[in-house]
């Protein structure tokens, strides 16, 4: 942690516990002492957010599994019990439901954070790479729980994403029959599934304190991109950016709120409704909202180069698309974090925003339809020229721009561009 | 540069308006933490499914005088023997004070009414008892294989006696086989497990 | 440019994604139908779910089954039945009547003593019976076909309550140019066009118990409302509940908004 500890034992026992494990120690100067940028605006808050969601996440997912059936006779059965005769089952269900799908909204918008004001430039690449790999966990975890209520959608998905990995060549088929336990998705993947859907958020939780902590070395970032120079530049996380964090987090458990309540069923699909059939595919099987755009990046690769052929590439595609997060912090070549102060680079990345949404549109679409029925103007090709620009974004614009952009002039400290004695 | 005054309680003195908007909501998240647990407590209890099977109708009119069927009731047995006249005769003759546990143990009455035999029957043929012995929740043994010294049940994990009112005479049990909610529906079905509002003790004479 | 401000421009530039979905084929979009049970306080039409399943009893049930459903669901708060005269919908005698009006073999498991299966009379915790043992049954009877199951049916089907209500009312003379095959019938809000289902319902082929008059669409309302709540029977329930919660949380938000002002009062930032 920065600076030494300011924490005080007040009284006996505390004082007690402090000489054998200053646990009380760690959680003050983490969480009520530790000096915070003074600028963090609402961005910020997402961090918060999201720690209550994984909290919500596995309490509510508990409760769940106290109820729900892992077996292919039963597993639809189960769900539909929970939420018709469970005592509240209905409720709970909704929450975890819709929770995913909010936990996801939170995790793009602060991945999307620390894009725009640079948060995994050095000192903080640990931080940004324990970031990635607990949306990986997430998506796995998302991905499983998904299959769980053995509804079509549950079934097709696995089904598609697990005959993905037979795309990967001599191992492909092996390590899928592997995944499966069988010669298809059936009794055993559902119940390997649901093991692993309880055991990883705990994962995710233990990675989350590894971010924290690799978060408490450096410190936060902050909208202007400086680094903190002076006690002036810092605030006490508590009360200000408790209060702050807490006020956030009530917003969005009232949009959450609104879900929940009123409409649980949106963000589902009806086919998941319908219990599984291995012999009907529905018309057209969708990821939850929050793959969608890997899965346009999936069928945009639809043509093979050299030795890879279009299933392989889309595959390679599609899991590039998140590993090039991983070496982001290599990539960007500017010295600047905050797009604030970088002209040129934000408009490219507004494009990337609006190339990420796009891609989630394709995602949902068929490939062969045109987009906003323009003659000929298929999804396919929009995914395409998306896919290129995200992957150009990282690959090319980043790099480039670093070297060749010119900076705008920036303030002297985070105090000075407080108080706007040196406006930028 | 006064942040320091912005922290709550910072200068120490008396509760303000600014102590109160802290107070409050400190209160509401308060009320709120209690109030959602409620859902994740209330989700442990039983099921409406499980609910709807907490009650079973049971047809005696095959249960021949001397003969007696176990039925399963809510996870465990309940049984139901048609007695002779000689039971209930031999049932009826014992002193309340001959008996270890000299409470009816009847769901159907209140704590504290006597164990006599005309306690624990609704129509003295039919016996109907929990057949969970009270010791350790062993399933005594009855007509089909040892009825014990005392001509009821015996059960076997510690050699607790039953007479023929499901009484315990001798052994570990603490206390009679007891009587579940029950009324006869019409002349030869029971009803067995009553929700409160069908609890109806008029058909029960305490003596 | 603030970084909201980016947002807001990306999100407002993929505004046009939010168009409708355009649905397969010539597919009819159901039409937009009002329900007593739309919107944050809608609850459901209770006459109209007793009708509905008056429907579903006399004419739907000889086809599809609903195994989600138990007599007791009849009665439960919230349920065309429920009485406050008897909160245990198992007592419930319109349940009770309900439920023993059925006699037949409801498990196969439920055995006497020599191991045949029990015939009886039906139980409030005893599922609607189903009209075919198993899947093959079912489509051995419908010339192929597969009656679904009813209990999920409106959340099942994109369009849900306005789908079905469609579908019911929807049946036209076959065009020209369609392809029907024996024992299908033309029904342009259905995938394809051609549906194994004939025409359900047709003036008069019911009389209500409460009188109200039989019309093609008075009964697809009813049905629709019924099988609605049979797939959400929890929702009043969850409304009331979520107008109590947003109320909370609005509560909340504004004691904790002004804790968050009076803590930043005097700090620049």
């Amino acid at each position: 942690m920065s600076g030494p500890s300011t924490y005080n034992p007040s009284t006996g026992i505390e004082k007690w516990l402090d000489e054998r494990l200053p646990i009380i120690r760690l959680g003050y100067d983490s969480f009520v002492d530790f000096p915070t940028p003074r600028n963090l605006n609402y961005w910020w808050t997402f961090g918060g957010i999201l720690a209550i969601f994984l909290m919500i996440q596995i309490v509510s997912g508990i409760v769940l599994a106290m109820h729900y059936v892992a077996h292919e006779d039963y597993a639809f059965e189960s769900v539909q019990r929970i939420t018709r005769d469970v005592p509240f089952g209905w409720l709970i269900q909704s929450m975890h439901a819709n929770g995913a799908s909010f936990f996801f909204v939170a995790v793009y918008l602060h991945m999307f954070r620390g894009l725009y004001y640079g948060s995994y430039k050095a000192p903080r690449e640990i931080l940004w790479i324990l970031g990635v790999v607990i949306y990986l966990l997430m998506m796995a975890t998302g991905f499983m729980g998904y299959v769980l209520p053995w509804g079509q959608m549950s079934y097709w998905g696995a089904m598609v994403i697990t005959n993905l990995i037979g795309a990967l060549p001599f191992v492909g088929e092996a390590i899928r029959e592997w995944l499966w336990g069988g010669f298809s998705v059936g009794q055993a993947t559902l119940n390997r599934f649901f093991s692993l859907h309880y055991l990883l958020p705990f994962v995710i939780a233990a990675v989350v304190g590894l971010h924290i902590w690799a978060l408490h070395v450096p410190g936060n970032g902050n909208p202007v991109g400086l680094e903190v120079k002076s006690k002036k530049d810092t605030l006490p996380f508590h009360p200000y950016y408790t209060v702050k964090d807490g006020f956030a987090i009530i917003v969005y458990l009232m949009i959450f709120a609104v879900f929940v309540f009123f409409m649980p069923n949106v963000l589902g699909h009806a086919d998941n409704f319908i219990p599984a059939d291995p012999l009907v595919t529905p018309a057209h099987i969708v990821p939850e909202w929050y793959y969608l755009p890997f899965y346009a990046i999936l069928r945009a690769i639809d043509f093979g180069i050299g030795p890879i052929d279009a299933k392989l590439g889309g595959v390679l595609a599609m899991f590039g698309a998140i590993g090039i997060l991983f070496v982001l912090p290599w990539l960007d070549t500017s010295k600047v974090r905050s797009m604030r102060y970088r002209p040129l680079t934000r408009w490219f990345f507004i494009f990337f925003v609006v190339a990420a949404l796009g891609l989630g549109w394709c995602g949902a679409k068929n490939p062969d339809d045109f987009v906003l029925g323009i003659e000929g103007f298929k999804f396919i090709y929009l995914a395409k020229f998306l896919t290129a620009y995200y992957f150009g974004y990282f690959i090319v614009i980043l790099p480039v721009l670093g070297i060749i952009e010119k900076p705008k002039e920036r303030p002297a400290s985070i105090e000075a561009a407080v108080l706007g004695t040196d406006k930028a | 540069m006064t942040e320091e005054n912005g922290a709550p309680g910072a200068d120490g003195q008396e509760p303000s308006r600014r102590d109160f908007i802290y107070i409050a909501a400190g209160g509401v998240a308060a009320v709120g933490g209690g109030l959602v647990a409620w859902p994740f407590i209330d989700q442990m209890n039983p099921a409406a499914d499980t609910l709807a099977l907490g009650s079973i109708r049971v047809d005696v009119s095959t249960v021949a005088v001397g003969s007696e069927i176990t039925v399963m009731w809510r996870g465990g047995p309940v049984f139901i023997r048609h007695r002779t006249e000689a039971e209930i005769a031999e049932a009826r003759a014992v002193e309340l004070g001959a008996l270890p546990d000299e409470e009816a143990r009847n769901d159907n009455l209140p704590a504290g009414t006597p164990g006599t035999d005309a306690n624990r029957v609704l129509r003295p043929e039919f016996l109907i008892v929990k057949g969970n012995c009270t010791h350790l929740g062993c399933v005594p043994l009855g007509l089909a294989a040892n009825t014990g010294d005392y001509d009821g049940w015996y059960c076997p994990c510690h050699g607790s006696h039953y007479d023929t009112s499901a009484r315990i005479r001798r052994g570990p049990a603490p206390e009679n086989l007891p009587v579940p909610d029950y009324y006869f529906e019409t002349e030869t079905t029971v009803k067995i497990g009553l929700s409160p509002e069908e609890a109806d003790n008029s058909g029960w004479a305490v003596s | 440019m603030k970084m909201t401000r980016i947002f807001a421009a990306a999100i407002a530039a993929l505004g046009f994604a939010g168009s409708a979905a355009a649905l397969e084929g010539d597919q009819h979009a159901p039409h937009e139908h009002h329900w007593h049970h739309d919107g944050p306080f809608g609850t459901y039409d209770t006459s109209a779910v007793q009708r509905g399943y008056q429907i579903y009893q006399e004419v739907c049930a000889s086809c599809h089954s609903m195994d989600l459903m138990r007599f007791r669901n009849l009665g439960q708060q919230g349920g065309p039945f429920a009485s406050d005269m008897f909160p245990n919908p198992n007592d419930n005698p319109i349940v009770m009547q309900i439920a023993a009006s059925y006699t037949r073999v409801w498990d196969q498991d439920e055995v006497n003593d020599d191991g045949d299966p029990v015939e009886r009379a039906g139980l409030p915790s005893d599922t609607f019976p189903a009209p075919f043992a198993n899947q093959q049954m079912a489509r051995a009877s419908n010339g192929g076909a597969y009656p679904p199951d009813l209990s999920l049916i409106v959340k099942a089907r994109t369009g849900g309550e306005n789908y079905i209500y469609s579908l019911l009312t929807g049946y036209e003379d076959a065009p020209e140019d369609s392809h029907l095959a024996a024992g299908q019938y033309y029904n342009p809000y259905f995938a394809g066009g051609a549906i194994a289902m004939a025409p359900p319902l047709a003036e008069g082929i019911i009389e209500y118990a409460d009188g109200t008059e039989a019309t093609v669409e008075q009964m697809a309302e009813d049905v629709t409302t019924f099988l609605s709540w049979a797939g959400d029977p929890h929702m009043e329930k969850r409304k009331q509940l979520g107008v109590m919660v947003l109320i909370y949380l609005l509560i909340f938000a504004i004691l904790v908004y002004l804790a968050y002002r009076q803590v930043w009062a005097n700090v620049k930032h």
